[in-house]
């Protein structure tokens, strides 16, 4: 089931498959593209009616290892280990989880690190610009290379919902049940902006080199820090950095009269952007902001978001979070709004938070009573034991 | 003087079990809806009803309800709710999308009520409504002899703090319903336990006695 891919740089944990072999994997932008390398992790056992499975989908810079014990580079919990175990609310010992790393990632999915077979070098800004639809394209060829005519669920949050919302609207039949979550049905005027500050942050770092600093030796790590930083303030609230942080002063008595991180809150951004490039690709983050940018599914139906749900029988869960203000509960409610417009079995919840966009990675209780709640009342519906 | 609760005049009893049990006005209203049918619960609450009609009647049954708290411990239940409320959230449902749009003890808080029975019967094919009903005699009691708003179990809630803006009589709502060409399909008042009352629901004494009022309405042709 899991070939070693052709190109891959490291050995990583988890399964990888080559896939767009012999069918190709079509872009949006027109490219056919393939082979590719998607890199996966499971968790659980496919029931013998392959009824049981759910994909979760990661978000800009999440991966495959939602709930594994020990990230291979971190070395700390997967990203979801809240929600996703034994006993949890997307239980192991019930469902089959599927998460793949988001073809453009790096994290062993073909990106833009990877080497291009045609030139033997990497990728780099040669690599095709990919969407969310693609994204779900190529999970749909993981999907069938399992045999899974539909999947039990599809659930992320942030971008991950975005995909989440692409398989509903493009392969309505495959997706029992859905859960976006703190995401939208389009990337805002105001996450664009953001997502330029990064991306210029990263093009202005010398070291980029033009997109080739793989094959200089290189690395933008100032760069790629900034605009981690950046992107870290929109994912947290005012309230939240207050009662982190307030205006406590990092290990001094006094202000420095220097630009030293003199502020508590500059030294744990200092660190979130040292930290965020030792796991991620530059290269990778262009390319998985730009998809989000481009993410809009109500373009192709002029504006009429409902037409993207029409006919549609899948049980949508929408959750946004109070304080996140990257993606809004008013996004949300459009959403929920077009939905109803649809016909569609939908819920909407608002969770009170003040953690901001971050609050879905975190311990909210009322979020893991509502999504619980959801996916119980799904696995009853669908006959799942 | 008040209507004592007769155990007969109460529901005709459904099928369901003990356990089953809700609360006697919704019980009224589960007695309506037919099973298999497509429901709108809005102000669905904690999805008291909606959980009933979905166990009893296998209903496939949607909610709005305006609290938070309400729409979260419904889809903690498996109950697809969203946010929302009657004046603002029901433009986007198509026209009829469901069997019955239900409007329990909401209609006196909503902003434009005539728009909101308007827009039930749009989306449902039949609305079922209840309410408080301000001809009551306890009502007309407080305000004749004490001179002042009226407050019962019912009504608790201070005139200054109450949601309850557009207050009506039994007499008062069929008056609108006439008026906007509506048509009674059935009527019944309860006292103030939610039992039914045995009184011409029309007559001058059903809305002297009638504690909270219900209709199931349809539109003409």
């Amino acid at each position: 089931m899991s070939n070693p891919a052709p190109h891959s740089r490291r050995a990583l944990p988890g399964h990888q498959i080559v896939l767009g072999d012999h069918d190709k994997l079509r872009l949006d932008s027109g490219i056919e593209f393939g082979p590719f390398t998607l890199a996966y992790q499971t968790y659980g056992k496919l029931n013998a009616d392959k009824s049981n499975a759910i994909l979760v989908c990661h978000a800009l810079t999440g991966d495959q290892y939602v709930a594994d014990d020990v990230h291979p580079i971190t070395g700390k919990e997967g990203w979801w280990r809240a929600i996703v175990g034994p006993g949890k609310i997307i239980d192991t010992e019930k469902y089959f989880i599927i998460c793949t790393n988001v073809i453009g990632g790096c994290l062993g999915s073909t990106g833009p690190k990877e080497t291009n077979p045609e030139t033997g070098k990497p990728w780099g800004l040669d690599f095709p610009v990919i969407t969310i639809g693609d994204m779900v394209r190529a999970q749909t060829m993981l999907i069938d290379h399992f045999g899974i005519d539909s999947l039990f669920a599809v659930i992320g949050g942030s971008m991950g919902g975005m995909q989440v919302l692409e398989w509903c609207k493009s392969y309505p039949a495959r997706v029992f049940a859905a859960a976006p979550i703190a995401t939208s049905y389009r990337h805002s005027a105001q996450n664009i902006a953001f997502h330029e500050v990064g991306r210029q942050a990263v093009m202005a770092d010398p070291d980029w080199c033009g997109g080739n600093y793989l094959l200089e030796g290189k690395k933008p790590a100032r760069g790629l820090a900034v605009a981690r930083m950046t992107a870290h303030i929109t994912y947290l609230s005012e309230p939240a950095l207050h009662r982190k942080f307030g205006r406590k002063l990092q290990n001094r008595g006094g202000i420095t009269y220097s630009f030293d991180h003199d502020f508590q809150v500059e030294s744990y951004l200092r660190h979130q952007g040292k930290s965020f490039v030792d796991r991620f690709d530059a290269n990778s983050y262009l390319y998985i902001t730009r998809a989000m940018d481009y993410f809009d599914l109500s373009v192709e139906f002029d504006g009429r978001l409902a037409e993207a749900f029409r006919g549609s029988n899948t049980r949508f869960c929408v959750i946004s979070f109070s304080s996140d203000w990257c993606f809004t509960t008013a996004e949300s409610r459009r959403l929920a709004h077009a939905l109803n417009a649809a016909s569609c079995n939908v819920s909407c919840v608002e969770i009170e938070s003040d953690k901001g966009h971050d609050a879905f990675l975190l311990d909210e209780p009322d979020f893991h009573m509502v999504l619980s709640g959801f996916i119980e009342g799904a696995a009853e519906a669908r006959g799942l034991k | 003087m008040t209507q004592t609760p007769t155990q007969t005049a109460a529901t005709t009893p459904s099928a369901a079990t003990p356990s089953d049990r809700i609360r006697v006005d919704l019980q009224l209203i589960a007695d309506m809806v037919e099973p298999g049918t497509r429901v709108l619960d809005i102000g669905c609450g904690d999805g008291e009803l909606l959980a009933y009609l979905k166990r009893t009647k296998n209903v496939d049954g949607r909610g709005l309800e305006l609290s938070n708290e309400g729409v979260r411990n419904c889809v903690a239940q498996g109950l697809p709710v969203m946010q929302g409320d009657a004046d603002r959230d029901l433009l986007d449902y198509p026209n009829g999308a469901f069997d019955y749009a239900i409007l329990s003890q909401t209609l006196q808080a909503t902003n434009r009520p005539r728009e909101v029975l308007g827009e039930l019967l749009r989306i449902g094919r039949k609305a079922i409504v209840s309410f408080p009903n301000f001809g009551h005699w306890r009502a007309r009691f407080d305000l004749m002899f004490h001179g002042r708003m009226p407050q019962n179990p019912n009504l608790p809630i201070m005139w200054y703090e109450t949601p309850n803006i557009h207050f009506c009589t039994v007499r008062d709502f069929v008056a609108l319903c006439k008026d906007m060409d509506l048509v009674i399909e059935r009527s019944m008042v309860l006292n103030e336990s939610g039992s039914k009352v045995s009184l011409g629901s029309h007559s001058a004494l059903a809305n002297f006695f009638g504690n909270q009022a219900l209709f199931m309405l349809s539109k003409k042709g």
